[in-house]
């Protein structure tokens, strides 16, 4: 009997200890397979022309200025649209909203995020790019800002989860704490339970970043996919072509092997060195801030 | 429509390209044959109506047909995984380097003809152009409408994907005018749409917009351009007519390509397609016949 518990234990623990090991696997081969797939392109064409600010590689023009910008630019349009908002709703939902309307909130929160973003797409090509031509006066509503819009809608409900169960998990003793000390609602939320929450919240907004980067078919419907490089904030209102829809609309075609296939794959390596620079950008913070935490409770 | 083709396409390649790679020759074993036909979204409506009526006829021949661009019907054929490869542009030589590498021999069938109409936006009063002055506007040295004859409004340029063999067609025939040496780009500042819709949706609501695209493509509250070859030439309308008799400056020939010289089922298709009620769908779907084109 006791044998045969010590194997059941055995084998769950070998599982459970493969499955943790498994993740760490995958996104190891898949970053050997970027880099393999990648890597010769810095071999085929000069690091000059790689880095220039022509993209057309049907005439082997390969520069890829102009498709790191272009994400970047759409990136922090959504993040500046989609921080605020996700936040806002968080505190509300978690701290203001009676219960009866959180309990309608927080499915229609997570609805939105099942959304396809190929829905969201159509209803930027049909109704918000040409809403936004008008009301801002731009030649045409297919640009950056349009993106970022979609985008920031599609990041919310990822920040909203995350950083409302966050601020959920705040002890309520903070909360009364601070109402015994005569703090008003307001300042209790800004001063105590949202930086007790702070890790939380920072996991939340890179989660949010991190889709809004990796998005793929809403950018290419509606940013207009000009491969224009962008030098001011001025071109938010302009048309651009990011990194995702530029791999997403030309890999079906390309032929495999070929320089503009490799040059496809280091995109994708551009593009995941950004997203792991993010991670460690904000899992150092979220660290940091533990420590701290730690240190004022002990 | 055309954007859930090509979404299902994107994701769905590697399986069609397994599915398929049993199709076509081993109709012996089974009564119902297959016959798989991929490739150019241009052609993808009209492939797709003469699949429908064939099989309404042909009860034990299955048609399937999927969109994705010229490019990738031309490599699946060359993969194998494909019968017959729609394509807007001929094939060219390295993919026929590739195909013989492979041992695919690409044999050319011409199964009707397209014209890609310049369209505006029905408000824009500038109605004709000549291809000299296209070519400006899209790579960049026009850059408002007033400059045209139109209202002050700044021009914006809409385009196919790289990808698309409606896209090549337009630099090569439009912005260079044909002119092999010519090496003209698109002003970086156009808009590159993944499909014909996206050009529609924008040319019907923005007065500033250009665009081209199929003539069959066209809906009737857009407006098309008429085009001169020459400044002082005749400006001619694209329409089944000017396309016939060869007057209007931007059309060409569709094809369907196969490995080797088609047999069996494929080659009863193929006689069909280029019969008389196949490219009565072709006219009725905006494009124009290919038994009208003099051989030449």
């Amino acid at each position: 009997m006791e044998k045969s518990l010590n194997w059941h234990e055995f084998v769950i623990t070998r599982l459970i200890k493969a499955s943790g090991y498994s993740a760490i696997l995958f996104v190891a081969l898949i970053f050997f397979f970027l880099v393999r797939e990648g890597v010769p392109a810095l071999f085929e064409i000069k690091l000059s022309s790689l880095f220039s600010i022509r993209w057309y590689p049907i005439e082997e023009y390969y520069g890829i200025l102009p498709l790191i910008t272009g994400s970047l630019i759409v990136t922090i349009g959504a993040t500046l649209v989609a921080v605020p908002l996700g936040l806002g709703t968080a505190i509300y939902i978690s701290e203001i909203a009676p219960r009866w309307i959180r309990e309608i909130l927080k499915p229609l929160v997570e609805l939105l995020g099942g959304l396809p973003s190929v829905v969201l797409g159509f209803l930027g090509i049909l109704v918000l790019s040409p809403y936004l031509r008008v009301l801002l006066d731009l030649p045409t509503g297919l640009t950056a800002f349009t993106g970022s819009l979609l985008l920031g809608a599609i990041a919310v409900p990822t920040i909203v989860s995350v950083a409302e169960d966050a601020l959920d998990a705040v002890p309520r003793a903070y909360r009364e704490g601070a109402w015994a000390l005569g703090a008003t609602r307001w300042q209790t939320i800004w001063r105590v339970t949202l930086p007790a929450a702070r890790s939380g919240v920072l996991t939340a907004v890179m989660l949010g970043v991190g889709r809004a980067i990796g998005e793929t078919m809403t950018v290419m419907m509606v940013t207009g996919n000009a491969p224009v490089l962008a030098t001011s904030p001025g071109n938010l209102f302009l048309p651009v072509r990011t990194m995702t829809a530029t791999i997403a609309a030309e890999m079906g075609e390309v032929a495999s092997g070929s320089t503009h296939y490799h040059v496809l794959f280091f995109i994708g390596m551009v593009l995941f060195l950004i997203s792991l620079g993010v991670n460690i950008a904000t899992s150092s913070v979220v660290f940091r801030t533990k420590k701290r935490a730690e240190r004022i409770l002990s | 429509m055309r954007y859930c083709v090509h979404v299902f396409l994107l994701s769905l390649l590697s399986l069609t390209a397994c599915a398929s790679s049993s199709s076509g020759q081993n109709s012996s074993n089974s009564s119902v044959a297959y016959i798989e036909n991929k490739g150019s979204d241009t052609i993808v409506n009209l492939a797709l109506a003469w699949a429908e009526r064939y099989q309404a006829e042909h009860v034990d021949v299955r048609i399937s047909v999927t969109g994705g661009g010229s490019g990738t019907g031309i490599a699946s054929l060359i993969n194998g995984t494909v019968d017959l490869a729609n394509a807007s542009r001929q094939i060219k030589e390295e993919e026929i380097a590739a195909a013989q590498s492979n041992g695919v021999e690409p044999v050319e069938h011409i199964i009707a003809r397209d014209a890609i109409a310049v369209i505006v936006n029905p408000e824009n009063p500038v109605s004709q152009l000549t291809l000299n002055q296209i070519s400006d506007i899209y790579s960049g040295k026009i850059n408002n409408w007033s400059e045209l004859g139109g209202d002050d409004r700044p021009i914006v340029r809409l385009s196919r994907e790289t990808n698309s063999g409606t896209h090549v067609y337009f630099l090569e025939t439009v912005l260079r005018m044909g002119n092999s040496k010519d090496k003209t780009l698109f002003s970086t500042d156009t808009l590159l749409l993944p499909s014909s819709e996206g050009i529609i949706a924008e040319v019907r609501q923005n007065p500033n917009a250009i665009g081209y695209d199929g003539l069959g493509y066209v809906p009737d509250d857009l407006k098309m351009i008429a085009i001169a070859e020459k400044e002082g030439g005749v400006y001619v309308l694209p329409s089944i007519p000017t396309v016939n008799d060869r007057t209007y400056p931007i059309a060409r020939d569709l094809y369907m390509y196969t490995d080797g010289e088609p047999a069996g089922i494929v080659q009863d298709y193929l006689d069909w397609i280029l019969g008389s009620e196949a490219q009565e769908i072709v006219a009725e779907l905006g494009f124009v016949p290919a038994s009208f084109t003099p051989s030449d």
